[in-house]
C-alpha cells in the first residue's frame, strides 16, 4: 500500500512542521500553515481513499466467496444496518471524501475506527458473527500488518491532538488559531 | 537574449571571511530593489538593515566601462519589537522595499518588515555652513564679550555624507505578516498587503489607512486561500493586482467599490487533473506577481513555472516557462525539507521581452519572451572571476544523457537559493542576491536595452 504509506508519512511530517511552527520566530505564519493544512487534507483523503479501494476489492473477493458458501443475504445489508457507528462506517465507505471531510459532526468519530471496512470483510462471514465489532471502541484496533507506531498516526487522522498542550483539536482550528 | 554577462567584482553584504562558510543569519539578503533611475540599489537583510548602493558616473576616458555600483549608505531599518499583547515577536527582517520617484535632490524609499512600513529619506550633504556669529566650531555658544564684529556664515564643502532619516512609520495596521508593499503611480499613495488584507495609505498620513481588500472569512476554519503578493499598475493608479495561495491573480478597480473584494477580472489556469499531487496546492501558490513596465502583462512565479499573463486573457496564461521542472518528481523530498515553501521573486528586463527569476544551487534563468531561447546562469564565486563572462549551466535530470560540467539534479544545493533578483529599469544589469551575497553583473555587449 504504498500511496498509504506515503500519505501517512506526509501527514506524520506536516504535523511535525505545524508544531514546530508555534516556536519560530516572528510567530506563526498564516500561509505555510494554510499550506500544511491542505497537505495533510489531501494525504488523509487520498489515504482513506486507498483504504476504502483496498476495502472494495477484498470486499469484492469475499463476496463471491460467500455467495458461493452461504446462501445469506450479502454484507450489502450489514453496511445498512442502523447502529450509528456502522451507519458512520457506512458513510466513510462509499461516500468516503465528502463524508469525511465534514466528519466533525459524528458523534463517534473519536471512536471510529478508520480500519472499519475492514472489520465489515469479517462480519461478512455470517451473521452468526458477534457483534462487537460494530460496537463503539475506545482504542483504536489493529488491522493485520500495521504497527502500533503506524496505528498512531492513523488515529489523529481528524484530530490534531496538542499532547501536552490540551485536548486534540480539530483541524481547522490549528488554522483558526493563528 | 544570449549575450554574455560581465561579471562585476562581487560585492560583500557584510564582510563575508571568504575562507568560511560560516553565515549569520542577520546578513542573508531579503530583498533587492533597483530605484526608477537603476542609479541606485538597495538591499534588505534578515537584520533588518539597509544597504543602498549607487552607480559611479561613467569614466570619461574609458566610454565602454560602465560605472560600478558602490556602496553608498547603510542603515538600520528595522528593530526586533515584542508583541505583548500576543505573546510574540515581531522579526525585523525587511521583506521589502520599495523606492519612491524621485521629486527632489533627495532620495525616499518605503522598507517594510512583517508589521510595520516606514518611509526613509535619504539625502546628500556635502557643504556645511561656517562662520556663525554666536556658536562656535563646536557648536557651543560663545562668549559675547569676545564678540567684535559680525560675519555672514558661508558653506564650505566638505566630505559626502549620507544622512538617512525616517520621515514616517506606518504601523498597527496589519494583524497578519506583510508580504508586499507598492507605491502607487500618483506618487501620493501606497498599498501594504499581509495574508488576508490590504490596507492603502496616503505617504503623508501615518495614522490611518483604507482597508481595500478583505479575505478574511468569518470563520477562520473556513480558511482556503491567503493573499501571496499585490502590486499596483504602473500607470493607472485605480488599477492594482493581488495574487493568492490557490493559484489565481485578482485585478481590481478601486473605481468600482471602497472595498475591493469584488475583482474585476479573474485570471486563473484550471489544474491539469492528471497533474495531481499531494503537492499540487503547495506548488500552485503564486510567489511573486510583477506587473510589465508596459502595464500590459503580469509576471507570475509559482514553484516549479513562471508565467505570462495578458491583461486580456483571464482564462490562461500567455506563456508558461519551466524554471526547474526536474524538480517534479522530487517534491516529496523538497517538502520535508521546507523547499517547497521557497518563494522565488521573478523580475522582467527594461523593454519586457526578457523574464527572470532564481533557482538552487545559485542558478537563475533568464527567458527571452520573443526568441524562446532560455539560460541558466550560476552566481558564485568559484564560477565567476571579475569581469569573466558567465558559463551556461545545464542540469540534467537523473539518468538523462550527460555532458561535460551538467550538474545532476541530485547534486544540486538546495540551501544555496536565489529567492531575490531585480533588472535595471533600462539596461541590462542585473542584481542577484545568493544568501547573503550580493552580485551584480553587466551585459558588456551593450548596455542599451535590444
Amino acid at each position: 500500500m504504498e500511496v498509504s504509506a506515503e500519505a501517512k508519512r506526509i501527514m506524520v511530517v506536516a504535523l511535525g512542521k505545524l508544531y514546530s511552527s508555534r516556536t519560530q520566530r516572528g510567530g506563526v505564519r498564516l500561509h505555510r500553515s494554510l499550506l500544511l493544512t491542505l497537505v495533510m487534507k489531501s494525504a488523509r483523503d487520498i489515504y482513506h481513499a486507498a483504504q476504502t479501494a483496498a476495502e472494495s476489492a477484498a470486499a469484492v473477493c469475499e463476496q463471491h466467496t460467500e455467495m458461493e458458501t452461504c446462501a445469506e443475504p450479502s454484507g450489502g445489508q450489514e453496511l445498512q444496518s442502523p447502529s450509528s457507528v456502522a451507519a458512520g462506517r457506512t458513510e466513510t465507505s462509499p461516500h468516503l471524501l465528502p463524508g469525511d471531510a465534514d466528519s466533525h459532526s459524528g458523534a463517534d468519530k473519536e471512536n471510529t475506527c478508520p480500519f472499519g471496512p475492514a472489520q465489515h470483510t469479517r462480519k461478512r462471514r455470517g451473521k452468526a458473527t458477534a457483534e462487537p465489532d460494530f460496537i463503539p471502541c475506545k482504542k483504536a484496533k489493529l488491522e493485520c500488518g500495521i504497527s502500533p507506531q503506524q496505528l498512531h498516526v492513523s488515529s489523529v487522522l481528524d484530530y490534531v491532538k496538542c499532547g501536552e498542550l490540551g485536548p486534540p483539536i480539530p483541524l481547522q482550528t490549528v488554522i483558526a488559531a493563528c | 537574449m544570449g549575450e554574455d554577462t560581465d561579471a562585476t567584482p562581487t560585492l560583500n553584504h557584510h564582510g563575508f571571511l571568504p575562507d568560511h562558510n560560516y553565515v549569520t543569519e542577520a546578513d542573508i539578503i531579503s530583498t533587492v530593489e533597483f530605484n526608477h533611475t537603476g542609479e541606485l540599489l538597495a538591499t534588505g537583510d534578515k537584520g533588518g538593515r539597509v544597504v543602498i548602493f549607487q552607480r559611479e558616473p561613467e569614466s570619461q576616458t574609458e566610454p565602454f566601462s560602465q560605472g560600478e555600483y558602490n556602496v553608498y549608505s547603510t542603515f538600520q531599518s528595522h528593530e526586533p519589537e515584542f508583541d505583548y499583547l500576543k505573546s510574540l515577536e515581531i522579526e525585523e527582517k525587511i521583506n521589502k522595499i520599495r523606492w519612491l520617484p524621485q521629486q527632489n535632490a533627495a532620495h525616499f524609499l518605503l522598507s517594510t518588515n512583517d508589521k510595520t512600513v516606514k518611509l526613509w529619506k535619504v539625502s546628500e550633504r556635502d557643504k556645511r555652513p561656517e562662520g556663525y556669529n554666536l556658536k562656535d566650531e563646536e557648536g557651543r555658544i560663545k562668549d559675547l564679550s569676545t564678540v567684535t564684529s559680525l560675519q555672514v556664515p558661508v558653506l564650505k564643502p566638505v566630505d559626502l555624507m549620507v544622512e538617512v532619516s525616517p520621515r514616517r512609520v506606518f504601523a498597527n495596521a496589519h494583524t497578519y505578516h506583510i508580504n508586499s508593499i507598492s507605491v502607487n503611480s500618483d506618487y501620493e499613495t501606497y498599498m501594504s498587503a499581509d495574508d488576508l488584507r490590504i490596507n492603502l495609505w496616503h505617504l503623508d498620513i501615518t495614522d490611518r489607512s483604507f482597508n481595500i481588500v478583505d479575505i478574511k472569512p468569518a470563520n477562520m476554519e473556513d480558511l482556503t486561500e491567503v493573499i501571496t503578493a499585490a502590486e499596483f499598475h504602473p500607470h493607472h493608479c485605480n488599477l492594482f493586482v493581488y495574487s493568492s495561495s490557490k493559484g489565481t491573480l485578482r485585478l481590481c478597480d478601486m473605481r468600482e467599490a471602497a472595498l475591493c473584494d469584488k475583482h474585476s477580472k479573474l485570471f486563473e489556469e484550471p489544474e491539469d487533473p492528471s497533474a495531481h499531487s499531494f503537492f499540487s496546492e503547495i506548488i500552485s501558490s503564486v510567489s511573486d506577481v510583477k506587473f510589465s513596465h508596459s502595464g500590459r502583462y503580469l509576471l507570475t512565479r509559482d514553484y516549479l513555472t513562471a508565467k505570462v499573463w495578458d491583461l486580456n486573457m483571464e482564462s490562461k496564461p500567455l506563456e508558461t516557462y519551466q524554471v526547474h521542472d526536474y524538480l517534479r518528481s522530487k517534491l516529496c523530498s523538497l517538502y520535508e525539507n521546507d523547499c517547497i515553501f521557497d518563494k522565488f521573486e521573478c523580475a522582467w528586463n527594461g523593454s519586457d521581452s526578457v523574464i527572470m527569476t532564481g533557482a538552487y544551487n545559485n542558478f537563475f534563468r533568464m527567458f527571452d519572451r520573443n526568441t524562446k531561447r532560455d539560460v541558466t546562469l550560476e552566481a558564485s564565486r568559484e564560477s565567476s572571476k571579475p569581469r569573466a563572462v558567465l558559463k551556461p549551466r545545464r542540469v540534467c535530470a537523473a539518468g538523462g544523457k550527460r555532458r561535460k560540467d551538467d550538474i545532476s539534479v541530485d547534486s544540486l544545493d538546495f540551501t544555496k537559493k536565489i529567492l531575490h533578483t531585480a533588472w535595471h529599469p533600462t539596461e541590462n544589469i542585473i542584481a542577484i542576491a545568493a544568501t547573503n551575497n550580493l552580485y551584480i553583473f553587466q551585459d558588456k555587449l551593450s548596455s542599451e536595452m535590444h
